[in-house]
C-alpha cells in the first residue's frame, strides 16, 4: 500500500448550532483519487477547508504528510495544492501574474518561477492566454488557473473543491485528464469533490457525504456490486402513472427517474412474481409497458438508495 | 526585514491599485479636490456683506457717513431702500443681510453739538455673518463718531489732540493676515491621511475576503503580519505621496507657509498614520464587504472631523463634547500639523500630543493585529 498522505480522524466542524462536519475520518494514499460525492450543503467543502486548515477544527486530528495541520500548519501546507471552489485568483492580474504571485509567495526564487509557471501553463494548456486577465477567462480556463496556481509548487497532495462545476463538457473530459495523469505519474494524492456521478466513477474510492457525515465509502465498483440484482429499469407510458404505480407496492424501496425511464430498487430477493404483479397492475390501470428488466446499477443509484434509505 | 513573499505582496497591490480606477481617483483627484474645496470655500473671511441704506436725511452729513461705511470693504451698499418697510422686506428676502437707517435730522444733529442715533438692522440667520457685520458696523460708527468729536473741538478752538488713554495694539503672530486657507490647509492634510489610509488598507483587506481570494493567500506560508504588512505599505507610500502633493499645492497656490522641518513633518505623519492605518486594519477584521468596511471607517471618522478641531475650535466645545475629542487621533495630529506649518515649532513644543499619537498607535495597532486571523473562520 502507498504512503497515507491525508489522515483526518474523528474531525467534526460546528457552524452555529449545526454541525456542518460531524465526526468524518478518512485516508488518501499518494497516487490515490478519492471523490467526495454528496449534494450541496453535505460538507464536502467544510471537510476540504479543514484538511487544508483555513477553518479550525473543533475536534478531531488531521494529519498531512507527517504534519499536524493545526501544530505544524506551514509545513502541511507547503505539501497541499488547493482548489477552492470559488475562484480565489485575482482577477485584475494576467494569468502569468497571479501564477507569478502564488510561485513568489510559495518561496521560489526569481530564475524558478518563470520556466516553472510556463511549464504548468503547458500543461494544463493555457500558455496562449499567458497575457490574458484572469477575469477574462471563461469558467474552464478559470478553473485550468487555478490548477495552476495549485500546482506551482508541486505539491504532493491535491484538494480539488468541485473543479468542473460550471466548466464545458470538454473541458471536463481535459481537466479529469490532467487528475488521472498527476495521480499516476507525480504520485499525489488527490482529494476530489464532486456533484457529479460520472466523475465519482473515475475515482479510486469514493465517500458519499450527507448532513455532514460519510455515509459509505468503498471504490466505485464495490458499491455498484452491493446493489447488484435489485436495480431495475422500466420503460412505458404515461410516465407519471407508472411511477406512482411502482412506488405503491410495498416492496419497491425507491423509484426514480432518469429521464425516459425509471430506475426501482427492490430490496427483496426480486422473484418473477413481484416483476409480474407491477405488469398486471400498469396495464390494469391503463398504462403501457416496453421494458422491465434487472440492469447493472449505477453509481447513481447507490447515491440514490442511500439518500432515500437513509429518510426512512 | 522585507523578504521576497513580502515584495510580492506588495508589488501584487501595486499592480492592482494602478488597474483600479475607483482607487486611483480616490489617491489622485479627492485629495485635490479636498485642498480646492476647503481651501476657498471653508472660509470664514466674511468681506462684501450686502447692505441696504434707508437715508432720511439726505444732507452731505448723511452721504459722508455712507463713504464711510463704503470704504471698509465689509460692506456693499446694494440698496437704498426708500422706507422702513421697503428695507424689512429687502432683509426678508434676503436680498441683503443688513440695513443702515438714517434719521430725517441726522446732518443737523451731527453739524451742530448734538448727538444722534443711526439704526444698524442685521439678520441674525447665519451667526458669522452677522456677528462680523455687527462689529464691523460699531467699529466703523465708532472712527467716524471719534473723527466728528475731533473737527468739533478743533471748531471751538481747542488745538490738543484728542489722544485715547488707552490704546490696544493687537500683534497677530503665524497668520497676520488671518487667512482662512493657511487654518484649513494643515487640516485638509491630516484628514487626508486619515480617511485615505484607513478606507483604502480597510477595502484592500476586505476585498480579498470580498472576492474569495483569501481563501488561496491562507493556504500559502504568507505569515499574517505579513499579509497586513505587505497591504499598508503600499498605502502608506501613497499617503506620503498625498502629503507632499497637498503640502506643495499648499505651499505654492495658497501661499501657506512650511516654516517646521520637512523631515519631521514627514516623520510625525508617519505616527499619525499608525493609528489610520490601525483603524483601517481593525475596520477590515469586523467587516465581510468593502462597503461594511467603508460604512465603518467613515462612522470612526466622522465624528473625528466635527470633534477633532479641524472646522470648530475645540475650547468652543461645550465641555463634554472637549472631553469626548480626546478620544480622536486626529485632534493631536491637527495640532501637531498647524504647529509645524504656521509656527515651525520644535519637537519639545509638541511633546503631549506626540506621546498621545503614540499611544493611540500601538494600542490601536496591537488591538487591530490581535484580531487579524489568517483564517476563515
Amino acid at each position: 500500500m502507498a504512503t497515507v498522505m491525508i489522515q483526518a480522524e474523528h474531525i467534526s466542524k460546528k457552524f452555529a448550532d449545526n454541525w456542518a462536519v460531524k465526526d468524518i475520518s478518512l485516508q488518501v494514499h499518494a497516487g490515490e483519487i478519492y471523490g467526495l460525492v454528496g449534494a450541496d450543503g453535505a460538507g464536502k467543502t467544510t471537510t476540504m477547508r479543514l484538511i487544508c486548515g483555513v477553518l479550525h477544527l473543533d475536534s478531531g486530528s488531521i494529519t498531512v504528510g507527517n504534519f499536524d495541520i493545526n501544530r505544524q500548519t506551514d509545513q502541511a501546507r507547503s505539501l497541499i495544492g488547493y482548489l477552492a471552489q470559488r475562484f480565489s485568483l485575482y482577477e485584475d492580474l494576467t494569468v502569468l501574474e497571479n501564477i507569478r504571485f502564488f510561485a513568489e509567495v510559495r518561496g521560489l526564487t526569481a530564475d524558478e518561477w518563470l520556466p516553472r509557471c510556463l511549464d504548468i501553463l503547458n500543461f494544463v494548456g493555457l500558455l496562449d492566454f499567458k497575457d490574458r486577465f484572469a477575469g477574462k477567462l471563461s469558467g474552464g480556463m478559470k478553473q485550468k488557473l487555478g490548477l495552476a496556481a495549485a500546482l506551482v509548487h508541486k505539491p504532493k497532495i491535491l484538494l480539488l473543491d468541485e473543479p468542473t462545476t460550471g466548466v464545458d463538457p470538454v473541458t471536463r473530459q481535459d481537466f479529469w485528464q490532467l487528475i488521472i495523469k498527476l495521480a499516476a505519474q507525480e504520485g499525489v494524492a488527490m482529494l476530489v469533490s464532486t456533484p457529479y456521478m460520472d466523475e465519482a466513477s473515475r475515482c479510486h474510492r469514493v465517500g458519499f457525504m450527507r448532513e455532514g457525515k460519510i455515509l459509505v465509502e468503498d471504490t466505485p465498483g464495490n458499491l455498484q456490486k452491493s446493489l447488484k440484482g435489485k436495480i431495475f429499469e422500466l420503460k412505458g407510458s404515461p410516465l407519471p402513472l407508472l411511477r406512482k404505480i411502482v412506488q405503491n407496492h410495498p416492496l419497491v424501496k425507491y423509484a426514480q427517474m432518469f429521464g425516459d425511464r425509471i430506475h426501482l430498487y427492490i430490496s427483496a430477493d426480486p422473484s418473477q412474481t413481484i416483476l409480474e404483479a407491477l405488469s398486471q397492475t400498469i396495464v390494469e390501470q391503463g398504462g403501457s409497458l416496453t421494458n422491465l428488466r434487472m440492469i447493472e446499477p449505477q453509481l447513481e443509484d447507490v447515491f440514490i438508495s442511500l439518500i432515500e434509505t437513509n429518510y426512512e | 526585514m522585507i523578504n521576497s513573499r513580502l515584495r510580492s505582496l506588495i508589488r501584487k497591490e501595486f499592480i492592482q491599485i494602478r488597474r483600479d480606477p475607483r482607487t486611483l481617483v480616490l489617491i489622485i483627484v479627492i485629495p485635490i479636490m479636498q485642498l480646492f474645496l476647503l481651501g476657498y470655500a471653508a472660509t470664514n473671511d466674511v468681506r462684501n456683506i450686502p447692505l441696504a441704506v434707508l437715508d432720511q436725511d439726505h444732507s452731505s452729513a448723511a452721504k459722508a457717513l455712507l463713504d464711510a461705511y463704503r470704504a471698509a470693504d465689509y460692506f456693499r451698499i446694494t440698496y437704498a431702500a426708500s422706507s422702513e418697510k421697503e428695507l424689512r422686506d429687502l432683509v426678508d428676502r434676503g436680498v441683503v443681510r443688513a440695513g443702515l437707517i438714517i434719521p430725517p435730522n441726522y446732518g443737523d444733529k451731527v453739524n451742530g453739538d448734538g448727538n444722534t442715533t443711526i439704526a444698524f438692522v442685521l439678520d441674525g440667520s447665519d451667526p458669522t455673518i452677522a456677528s462680523t457685520s455687527l462689529s464691523a458696523a460699531q467699529l466703523i460708527g465708532q472712527q467716524y463718531s471719534t473723527k466728528i468729536l475731533a473737527e468739533r473741538m478743533q471748531r471751538h478752538g481747542q488745538t490738543l489732540v484728542m489722544e485715547a488713554p488707552i490704546e490696544v495694539r493687537p500683534q497677530v503672530w503665524y497668520n497676520p493676515d488671518l487667512v482662512s486657507a493657511y487654518f484649513m490647509i494643515p487640516g485638509v492634510i491630516g484628514m487626508i491621511l486619515y480617511a485615505l489610509t484607513s478606507i483604502l488598507t480597510a477595502t484592500a483587506i476586505v476585498r480579498e475576503r470580498e472576492r474569495g481570494t483569501i481563501e488561496q493567500l491562507i493556504v500559502t506560508p504568507i505569515l499574517p503580519i505579513e499579509l497586513v504588512i505587505g497591504k499598508i505599505i503600499p498605502y502608506i507610500i501613497l499617503a506620503i505621496v498625498n502629503t507632499l502633493e497637498v503640502l506643495i499645492i499648499g505651499a505654492w497656490y495658497f501661499n501657506v507657509p512650511v516654516r517646521g522641518d520637512l523631515m519631521l513633518i514627514l516623520l510625525l505623519s508617519g505616527l499619525f498614520l499608525l493609528s489610520s492605518l490601525g483603524i483601517g486594519i481593525f475596520a477590515s477584521t469586523t467587516a465581510n464587504t468593502q462597503q461594511e468596511a467603508m460604512l465603518i471607517v467613515w462612522m470612526s471618522l466622522l465624528p473625528s472631523i466635527f470633534l477633532s478641531g479641524f472646522f470648530f475650535p475645540i475650547e468652543a466645545m461645550p465641555k463634554v463634547l472637549q472631553w469626548i475629542s480626546y478620544i480622536f487621533p486626529l485632534r493631536y495630529y491637527l495640532v501637531i500639523i498647524r504647529a509645524l506649518l504656521l509656527k515651525g515649532v520644535g519637537v519639545s513644543a509638541l511633546r503631549d500630543q506626540i506621546i498621545a499619537l503614540t499611544i493611540f498607535g500601538v494600542v490601536i495597532m496591537s488591538a487591530a493585529a490581535k484580531r487579524f486571523r489568517k483564517r476563515l473562520d
